[in-house]
């Protein structure tokens, strides 16, 4: 997995989908902020949404408390 | 349907004009799906093997063409039957050897799952590994052009370049580009489909050699 290693740790690229995340907002959105090529951001947010750090409603991602958690934990936050 | 190894023949090739087949596969990037593709343009090619010469030099030709396919918006994805850790020591391994970083993916098809789908394997030249094939995929991900080269013959990644600007400019303006066409020259307009266009576009402004022969400069447009 890109995004999360065997020992739980995010990847930066990680770190930035989750941040631009924090808000509810559409996955084009997130390619903007994110600054990383469109693929890149659509895998990335179909595998933090299956590990539960990203979740979708209404075709819009948002980071999950597990998410946050995740950001606090490296003083991203 | 015939397996030899873990080639099935024979197989329903991806052809021009059809929609690419979607796939789900582990890459240096992490999982990708074709779909995560979808609006750019997309070189997909296969080849033979991590850490051989002829391969080696196609990657650092790709990846030092890198920004100017970006800037057609366009993505490069390959693929060959290797282990993920194959790819990523071999990636590094150029890196390390020739200074080139390789920005783009690379699938790992290790039971040739992706290559059987776009058939990337030709028997007849190896059971084991996948030729020299360049997918070209538009944004709206139906295959565009397609190139075989055997394992003996590196690409030559400019004419992929130019393929992507002739379809693009074909796109843009509806024109069709002459052998050799490169950005800049003059575009051939499609022949006539009936009598009396024949006849109109004598008088149309295009250079015509004859009714069914006609080019036209796109800075006119």
């Amino acid at each position: 997995m890109a995004c999360i290693d065997k020992d739980g740790n995010i990847t930066r690229s990680a770190e930035l989908m989750m941040l631009a995340a924090l808000e509810p907002n559409d996955a084009e959105t997130i390619i903007k902020e994110c600054g990383l090529a469109p693929f890149r951001v659509r895998s990335g947010l179909r595998e933090l949404e299956k590990v539960g750090l990203i979740q979708m409603k209404d075709n819009l991602y948002q980071i999950t408390p597990l998410g946050i958690e995740k950001l606090e934990g490296k003083q991203v936050l | 349907m015939e397996t030899t190894n873990n080639v099935k023949t024979p197989f329903q090739i991806p052809r021009i004009g059809d929609k690419a087949p979607n796939f789900e596969a582990e890459s240096t990037f992490g999982p990708l799906q074709l779909e995560d593709f979808r609006g750019s343009w997309l070189v997909f090619f296969s080849h033979p093997a991590d850490f051989t010469p002829v391969c080696t030099t196609e990657f650092i030709e790709f990846a030092k063409n890198y920004e100017k396919l970006r800037k057609l918006n366009c993505e490069l994805l390959g693929l060959s039957i290797d282990s993920i850790f194959s790819h990523i020591s071999w990636v590094r391994n150029i890196e390390e050897k020739f200074g080139i970083k390789i920005p783009f993916p690379i699938i790992v098809d290790l039971d040739a799952s992706v290559a059987n789908l776009y058939g990337m394997i030709m028997p007849g030249d190896s059971t084991t590994e996948t030729s020299r094939c360049v997918f070209v995929i538009d944004p709206d991900g139906k295959i565009r052009a397609m190139i075989y080269y055997p394992l003996t013959t590196g690409r030559n990644i400019d004419e992929i370049i130019r393929l992507i600007q002739a379809l693009q400019t074909t796109d843009k303006h509806t024109v069709a580009t002459p052998a050799n066409w490169k950005p800049g020259d003059k575009v051939i307009v499609p022949p006539p489909r009936s009598q009396e266009s024949a006849q109109e576009r004598m008088n149309q402004g295009y250079e015509c050699i004859d009714w069914y022969f006609c080019k036209k400069s796109l800075e006119k447009d």
